[in-house]
């Protein structure tokens, strides 16, 4: 039987619905438009003198190397941040599931990087790192290791992947724990009594049961990586040295807002918003869809 | 219900105390002067909004450099612009081509009726920030060059004078060698990167950083940062940073911990940086010295040229905002208050006057290297190469230049390969600057 609703009046659910469209229309679609408008235009800084160039700036953009090396750095950047923080919060989650006693304190702990503003985590991270004063440095120097993220374009990715991945372990760490728990114990049990062992268990039911929640991180940890990293990036290496950490996000606010380049920057947004609806995409069509168990 | 009363007393004390400022015009100036140095031109607006009844100077801090330029442009944009900002030098073309948004200074005091004498200000600074006719466009507040700082008590212990700064490359070669045999880890590192060892190093040594008089001449300009003496330079300091002659820190200050702690002995930064080492370098005595030439290159020592920043004045305002930033601009170049933020801060002296003055209080007798800065940009009479530079984009420009050295340093890149690349890239946005603005001058 269809459910239906009816109203007395014609206009009643557009009134009704007329908050959220005047939200998405002012913050979402006027921006957007803004962004396709500029990104057909070479400006000055002040706005001034204005010129239609049609495709040129995405021609003058893909033809750069620079920003096909943005691209490559962003998806190294993004896999590593991705692999390592979902590993290391499954490890984490099938730890905790496991704790008995104080299990709520070490939940809690591992929970509070995510309160953090991404910012913050980087600052905290350049210090552990910088290559004069910080702890982390001093020690991988008594080891030999001469770290300089101000010249070493490897040093620089470490620092900021392992920034990012610390923040993100903790969002992932949650919903890793609420997936185990949702696992019924019964399947482990019979599994344990066929004479399966803690490592054989996990890889062949725990981990095929999670898989839900696995793609639906993986998509959600790529939105991350490629797009809140920015405070992250700003605060610690602001993108060098010599372009190694420059990742897409971080391009657009450099050539926008420090370069004043209105045109270029706006075509990397364009680009960019086609990325996020690329991923949405996806998310929307497979996580619900395709992955069943 | 008592906290409320006594918060409601509170506030129409605070209005009435208020209240006679209500009659005065406001006048807001949006700066990058942070830390001890914002808190210096805080006080300096405080004395100049109680030295007079009718004008209300309203500092605000915007951020870094960039930060602050960003943030006026997208308040012209938005019809929200501030009556003065301050920007940095290598903003200035960027200012410069903005005919319709910014007001010129010269203009800007003629128009008001203030008395104003171009000519008590230091030509190798005002130099910067005029345009082909000699007009100053914005008034110079905070001007600075790069000199050499170094560690005496380290010098001490290696057994050099620690009175005298190494005066040439190859002595500083020599001397960070033994620095380093005397157990310090590191010769000498540099802020600015750009700034210091290409910009300055260029016009020290008498050398082109680009064509048509370094930019003055004209927007067809290109960049010539490649030539064989600067290729050999970066290269040089490529291979001194396997052995940590030179140790590489980061752009803008972001070396100066190096300095601090005593890992590195030297360190090329702005005289501006003065206050901030003084401040910082616990437990040693420091030196200030000239940047160091090259012997072997003809015409070397010519004469460093400036960083820092000025005040620019962007219309959009009532006549009497503006008669109020002309009688600001007045006050803050007068000699004692120039001296006075001279002496605090490191920034050159931007008049003759305030120099003088500072001399006559005997500042240099009793602060042995203050003078090191001024001495440095008045060495000889400014060439065509030591002039200072004007580059559309320019800030763009530095960060390609600073990558590309960041590549050459680390040993990707070979140092010509380097700055080949670095001009390559820079033409670029040099040809499309000469587009964009094409027409307008």
């Amino acid at each position: 039987m269809e459910k239906r609703v009816f109203f007395e009046h014609r206009l009643t659910p557009y009134l009704l619905v007329a908050a959220q469209l005047a939200i998405t229309l002012i913050f979402f679609i006027w921006p957007a438009a803004q962004a396709f408008y500029q990104s057909t235009i070479t400006q000055d800084a002040f706005g001034l003198s204005t010129t239609f160039v049609g495709l040129a700036n995405f021609e003058r953009l893909f033809s750069d190397s620079l920003y096909l090396h943005s691209i490559e750095i962003t998806l190294v950047f993004s896999a590593l941040v991705a692999a390592s923080s979902l590993s290391i919060a499954l490890l984490l989650a099938a730890m905790a599931d496991r704790v008995i006693r104080g299990s709520s304190v070490y939940k809690t702990l591992l929970i509070w990087p995510y309160a953090l503003a991404p910012a913050i985590s980087g600052v905290l991270w350049l210090l552990l790192f910088n290559p004069t004063i910080g702890i982390i440095a001093y020690a991988l120097r008594q080891v030999g290791y001469s770290w300089n993220n101000f010249l070493s374009g490897t040093d620089a990715m470490i620092l900021i992947v392992a920034a990012a991945t610390w923040k993100q372990v903790s969002y992932n760490f949650l919903f890793f724990l609420a997936g185990l728990q949702f696992i019924p114990r019964s399947l482990i049990e019979a599994a344990a009594i066929d004479g399966a062992s803690p490592f054989k268990r996990f890889w062949t039911i725990v981990f095929p049961l999670l898989s839900p929640t696995t793609f639906f991180l993986v998509v959600v940890n790529l939105v991350y990586a490629f797009f809140d990293t920015f405070g992250l990036v700003h605060t610690t290496t602001a993108g060098g040295p010599a372009h190694a950490t420059e990742i897409l996000v971080y391009k657009v606010y450099r050539d926008g807002f420090v370069g004043l380049d209105v045109g270029g920057s706006a075509a990397q947004s364009v680009v960019l918003m086609a990325i996020v609806v690329l991923l949405t995409a996806i998310q929307f069509r497979y996580v619900e869809r395709k992955v069943v168990y | 219900m008592r906290k409320t009363f006594i918060g409601v007393l509170a506030a129409t004390a605070l209005l009435t105390a208020a209240g006679p400022a209500f009659a005065r015009i406001d006048i807001p100036l949006w700066h990058a002067m942070g830390g001890n140095l914002g808190d210096k031109l805080n006080s300096m607006v405080k004395a100049f909004n109680d030295s007079q009844p009718e004008y209300n100077v309203i500092p605000i801090y915007k951020g870094s450099y960039s930060e602050t330029v960003t943030a006026a442009i997208a308040a012209f944009r938005a019809k929200q612009q501030p009556a003065i900002v301050q920007v940095f030098e290598v903003g200035t073309a960027t200012m410069m081509a903005a005919k319709g948004a910014v007001y010129p200074v010269f203009q800007l005091m003629k128009d008001t009726g203030e008395p104003f004498d171009p000519k008590a200000y230091l030509p190798a600074i005002t130099g910067y920030y005029s345009d082909v006719h000699g007009n100053m466009l914005s008034l110079p507040f905070n001007s600075s060059t790069p000199v050499l700082y170094y560690n005496k008590d380290e010098f001490k212990r290696a057994g050099l004078d620690p009175e005298k700064a190494p005066a040439t490359w190859t002595e500083l070669e020599a001397d960070a060698k033994k620095l380093q045999a005397a157990g310090v880890t590191c010769g000498f590192t540099t802020g600015w990167p750009s700034w210091v060892q290409v910009e300055n190093f260029s016009a020290w040594h008498n050398l082109p950083i680009g064509t048509l008089s370094n930019g003055f001449g004209g927007l067809g300009t290109r960049l010539t940062i490649n030539g064989p003496i600067q290729v050999r330079h970066i290269g040089r300091l490529a291979d001194w940073q396997k052995t940590k002659i030179f140790d590489y820190g980061g752009r803008e200050s972001a070396s100066a911990p190096k300095f601090y702690s005593g890992e590195c002995a030297m360190y090329m930064n702005s005289s501006g940086a003065y206050s901030a080492i003084k401040a910082n370098a616990k437990g040693f005595q420091f030196g200030v010295g000239m940047l160091p030439y090259w012997p072997d290159v003809k015409g070397a020592p010519q004469n460093s040229i400036i960083g820092g920043a000025t005040f620019w004045v962007l219309r959009g305002h009532s006549p009497d905002v503006y008669k109020g930033v002309a009688k600001f601009f007045t006050y803050m170049s007068s000699a004692p208050v120039q001296a006075d933020w001279h002496q605090f801060s490191g920034y050159l002296p931007i008049t003759m006057a305030a120099y003088e003055l500072t001399r006559k209080q005997g500042y240099y007798d009793k602060n042995p290297g203050t003078d090191i800065a001024i001495k440095q940009i008045n060495l000889h009479p400014p060439t065509e190469n030591s002039k200072g530079l004007r580059f559309g984009y320019f800030v763009q420009i530095r960060d390609i230049i600073e990558s590309d050295l960041e590549a050459i340093w680390s040993g990707k890149t070979p140092a010509k390969a380097g700055l080949d690349d670095a001009v390559m890239r820079s033409n670029e946005l040099l040809i499309r600057f000469e587009h964009e603005n094409e027409g307008k001058q």
